[in-house]
């Protein structure tokens, strides 16, 4: 009888704990949608043809669109990609397939203290190498700095990502007597193409909202650009300097420019995490 | 015995200080078949990993003594060559899962460069898998990858795959360990065919198969080379009482 009222009780534990657990995960996607609803409401309105193909109006009047920092935008991400991905992928590959080696161990620490900087010291890093030698704020410099934080994420999934690849794939290509270098090339990297290009996604996701390293960097601009060498704007710059100015107008655009940034980060959680699964491979 | 074609002398395989192998003198006979046996852990599946250069692979694993590959030492050659020479194939039946079926069979090629005409490289594929008793099945899904193949297929596969590089020998890593009694029919079979073409080298820690499949038997027990000669013999009448032991159920 005893027996039995223990384990009553113990049943109602489990059950408060797995509905206590569920309450508080329901509660951590609350900020999310007050996020997009908020953003939603006020941005959508914004965002009509013109927004996505003009350039900004003179202040006092309204419309007007974004259509250079998208282009910013675009062209930094590029910039960062460029730079930022063959290293990524050349230091991932390097790590997991020869990572035993006291260099390899330094280079995994290196990666993790740059993943941890702020990226405001990044833009400062970026200002002092690139801006100041070249004597003027470029989307270059912009793009670089960008690269400085895209690069931990690209090596590091890319590491994860071959590491989980079985070792008798190796050891089948290995006893073929195809090489090394071979067998990376055109057994492991193949296999683990998917996981590496997620992780080229998340690191777009991750950079495409940073504002601070493009502050004295990139440092914006109110026209169409497209040479590198010059200064150029972005979204989450042109967020940053309309939303601290004093005209309505220029508020309705930042909203729009917020709305478009959160839609472009969903799809492009959205497509990797499609994507990790659409072309997931069977060992 | 008659024609040798690999002489393996004083082999001791280490990993670290840890000796896994002593002292091993072996003459595995030209295109005949050879079958390691012994139990788990004792060394099987390292001294056949010796024979192309794949213990040395692991980090901190060393050889001492000669493997000779006709009379040419394989520590002289270049691993790449020896694997060349020498297939293998594994536990797990480990076909390339980005390619194709076809482009598995001539992977050897592919992967190394090789630039083979259309012609040749179907030739290779059809012979390779004609061999490997996978012809018939998967003749009409050629294109498709090989990993929707049953597990017993994919073995074929990787055998295919080590034939087309027409090596001299073969080595087998416990190859019927992952698969079910059927499929592991066929591989015997298939075994058994083969040593018109290639020296067949097996490793396997099932003495009936040993028994099945092999012209000669070699008990190895905890490191050391215990027993070797020709399987109907090493069976009925074994020199040692540690392979009677084995092979009576004793241990192992």
């Amino acid at each position: 009888m005893r027996e039995e009222r223990r384990i009553v009780v113990r049943v109602a534990w489990d059950r408060l704990f797995s509905a206590a657990t569920a309450l508080l995960s329901y509660l951590s996607l609350i900020p999310l949608f007050l996020i997009l609803y908020y953003i939603g409401r006020r941005g959508i309105s914004a965002v009509d043809w013109d927004f996505f193909t003009s350039l900004p109006a003179p202040v006092g009047e309204t419309g007007g669109g974004v259509s250079n920092a998208l282009v910013g935008s675009a062209v930094l991400i590029g910039v960062a990609c460029v730079l930022a991905v063959p290293v990524g992928i050349a230091a991932g590959v390097f790590l997991s397939e020869y990572g035993k080696s006291r260099l390899a161990g330094a280079v995994r620490l290196a990666v993790d203290v740059l993943q941890g900087i702020p990226s405001i010291v990044i833009g400062i890093i970026a200002y002092l190498w690139i801006v100041r030698p070249m004597r003027g704020f470029s989307a270059l410099s912009g793009g670089a700095a960008l690269a400085m934080l895209m690069l931990p994420v690209v090596v590091r999934s890319t590491e994860e990502t071959l590491r989980l690849i079985p070792s008798a794939l190796r050891e089948a290509s290995l006893a073929l007597g195809v090489p090394r270098h071979r067998t990376v090339l055109k057994v492991i990297l193949p296999a683990g193409l998917s996981g590496i290009l997620t992780a080229v996604i998340l690191g777009v996701a991750r950079i495409s909202g940073e504002t601070a390293p493009l502050l004295f960097t990139a440092f914006g601009s109110p026209f169409m650009e497209w040479n590198v060498l010059r200064p150029m704007n972005s979204l989450p710059l042109m967020i940053f300097n309309y939303a601290t100015s004093p005209y309505p107008e220029w508020h309705a655009l930042a909203w729009g420019a917020s709305f478009v940034l959160a839609v472009f980060m969903l799809l492009m959680n959205l497509v990797a995490k499609v994507m990790a699964r659409r072309w997931k491979i069977r060992f | 015995m008659e024609d040798t074609i690999l002489r393996i002398e004083n082999l001791c395989a280490f990993f670290g200080d840890h000796r896994v192998l002593s002292c091993v003198n072996l003459s595995v006979p030209r295109n005949k078949t050879t079958a390691v046996m012994g139990p788990s852990g004792c060394g099987k599946t390292t001294l056949i990993r010796c024979i192309n250069r794949m213990h040395e692979l692991v980090q901190g694993a060393s050889t001492t003594g000669r493997i000779l590959l006709h009379d040419d030492d394989i520590h002289r050659m270049n691993p790449i060559v020896v694997r060349r020479r020498i297939g293998m194939v594994f536990q797990k039946p480990n076909p390339f899962p980005t390619m194709s079926i076809y482009d598995n069979v001539i992977a050897g090629y592919k992967l190394n460069g090789v630039r083979l005409g259309k012609a040749e490289s179907d030739r290779i594929v059809e012979e390779s898998l004609v061999k490997a008793a996978l012809w018939d099945e998967v003749k009409d899904i050629i294109h498709r990858k090989g990993t929707f193949l049953s597990g017993g297929q994919q073995q074929r596969l990787c055998i295919a795959r080590s034939l087309a590089m027409a090596p001299e020998v073969l080595l087998l890593d416990e190859p019927t360990s992952a698969l079910d009694p059927k499929a592991t029919s066929r591989i015997e079979q298939l075994i058994f065919e083969l040593k018109k073409d290639v020296t067949v080298l097996l490793v396997t820690h099932n003495m009936a198969q040993a028994a099945r499949v092999s012209d000669y038997t070699a008990f190895v027990y905890l490191g050391e080379l215990v027993e070797f000669g020709p399987t109907e013999k090493l069976f009925t009448v074994p020199e040692d009482r540690r392979t009677e032991e084995y092979l009576t159920g004793k241990f192992g």
